[in-house]
């Protein structure tokens, strides 16, 4: 259960796009056709399913608070988490290397399609962002670190497949010329991020809310106001009901 | 100007209209939409921005005879993790409630592509002086806009400029309230951020047409 939950939380309510706007960039270069959007999102999904978990490891047996206690007592102490991005973007460099040396070993194909994106990827804010989250999000096991690490790459594949789409129909349209090509995209992607907003209220769980609703200070005082006004109203309609009584 | 000669001006002043990384060269999207809910954030995350870029493209301006190519993304990743390592340590030392608002935009400052662009482009071809100031121009050129983005989001959303409420109480109904004027929510929201960007590029392009991209 709480996988499935985790899971269409990362891709809908928490999209890598639209919710936390990471791989913006690579989201904007690489989106003018389906076809190599496909290739990018789907390299995207590897290499995020390979580097949250192997991520999740170091931070729990490296970097966070006593992490070393295996090594000894008198490791028990250290704190590392200082080091993790230099850990984490290491890792990410390498593995992205690593991946692909071996696709271009044993998948010749698939190294076509993915080949020019790969080293693309270890600059895509989402990778890195993907191991942030995880670890600050304190995720509690490796298999939901490696569901994690997989529904949110879906949730980037489908927002660049989606923006790719329209990206292509929109050539037809008539839009005004200084907004051609990048601002309209921005535009775009704006209104489908509120549409996005919409799938916040799919699950109910016991989860954190989302960040962005709390509310400002001078929300809250209005909400006091008016609690004490009902208070108020309530003490009155007691008095009034008071004087009836007598 | 007569400290900088005019192709050295060029650096600083190009990326700050014509060359902007942001508006112009696609660089950096992420940690601009993410944080700019409000004034303080955005500047404070241009600040960092302006740091690591400076001295970082002096660093690997310095390297760039001896870092084989081969591995070269590497070097560089690791230049600006330690340079973030410690923007992230100040911050929690001096501004600790601030960097629980950046949450992990600080640590992605490393994969900020202008980082990244700048070095590749630029850096490793250049010398130090000029590599510092391409750094700090883009830098400045992305923080513009960042402070652009924070100040209407901000200011149009919760009616405050760095916490302090600029159009009058919302509650008593004074100032720009009283005739009836209200905070508009959607500024607040992170989708809003892209809609602004997307005005200010729609503006930029209108007011210098060469801009304009071929359909």
């Amino acid at each position: 259960m709480e996988h499935i939950e985790l899971f269409f939380k990362s891709i809908f309510i928490d999209n890598m796009v639209f919710a936390v706007f990471l791989g913006m960039c690579s989201y904007l270069a690489v989106s003018k056709k389906v076809s190599t959007a496909v290739g990018l999102g789907a390299a995207v999904i590897f290499v995020l399913g390979v580097t949250v978990p192997l991520n999740w490891l170091l931070d729990q047996y490296l970097l966070r608070d006593g992490a070393l206690a295996w090594l000894g007592p008198e490791y028990a102490d250290y704190n590392l988490s200082f080091l993790s991005f230099i850990l984490f973007i290491a890792t990410i460099a390498t593995m992205v290397q690593l991946v692909e040396i071996v696709v271009e070993k044993f998948s010749p194909a698939l190294y076509n399609s993915l080949g020019i994106f790969l080293p693309l990827i270890a600059v895509n804010c989402a990778i890195l962002g993907g191991s942030l989250f995880m670890q600050a999000r304190e995720i509690p096991s490796l298999g939901l670190a490696l569901n994690y690490g997989i529904s949110s790459g879906i949730g980037w594949f489908l927002a660049i497949l989606a923006i790719a789409a329209i990206r292509e129909k929109i050539r037809y349209s008539n839009v005004p010329a200084p907004l051609r090509g990048l601002g309209i995209t921005f535009i775009i992607t704006g209104l489908m991020g509120i549409g996005f907003q919409s799938f916040g209220g799919m699950l109910t769980g016991d989860n954190e809310p989302p960040e962005e609703t709390t509310p400002t200070t001078a929300e809250k005082a209005i909400e006091e106001k008016e609690i004490k006004k009902e208070i108020e109203e309530d003490e009155k309609a007691v008095s009034y009901n008071d004087v009836i009584n007598e | 100007m007569a400290l900088l000669s005019k192709k050295d001006a060029n650096l600083i002043l190009d990326p700050l209209a014509d060359n902007n990384p942001i508006t112009i060269q696609v660089l950096g999207i992420c940690s601009a939409l993410a944080i700019t809910a409000e004034l303080k954030a955005s500047v404070v995350m241009a600040i960092s921005v302006i740091f690591v870029m400076g001295i970082g493209n002096v660093v690997i301006s310095l390297m760039r005879n001896i870092i084989p190519s081969k591995i070269r993304i590497i070097v560089q990743l690791v230049v600006i993790a330690a340079l973030v390592i410690v923007v992230d340590q100040v911050l929690k030392a001096y501004a600790y409630d601030l960097s629980k608002t950046l949450s992990v935009f600080v640590g992605l400052i490393i994969t900020n592509c202008i980082i990244m662009g700048r070095f590749e482009a630029f850096a490793l071809g250049n010398g130090i002086w000029r590599s510092f100031l391409d750094g700090i121009g883009n830098a400045l050129g992305y923080g513009v806009i960042l402070i652009i983005v924070g100040f209407f989001r901000e200011l149009l959303g919760s009616g405050t400029l760095f916490g302090i409420p600029v159009l009058g109480d919302p509650i008593a109904k004074t100032g720009l309230y009283s005739i009836g004027y209200e905070n508009n929510g959607f500024m607040i929201i992170p989708p809003a951020a892209l809609i602004v960007v997307g005005v200010i590029i729609w503006v930029q392009r209108s007011r210098n047409r060469a801009l304009i991209e071929e359909a």
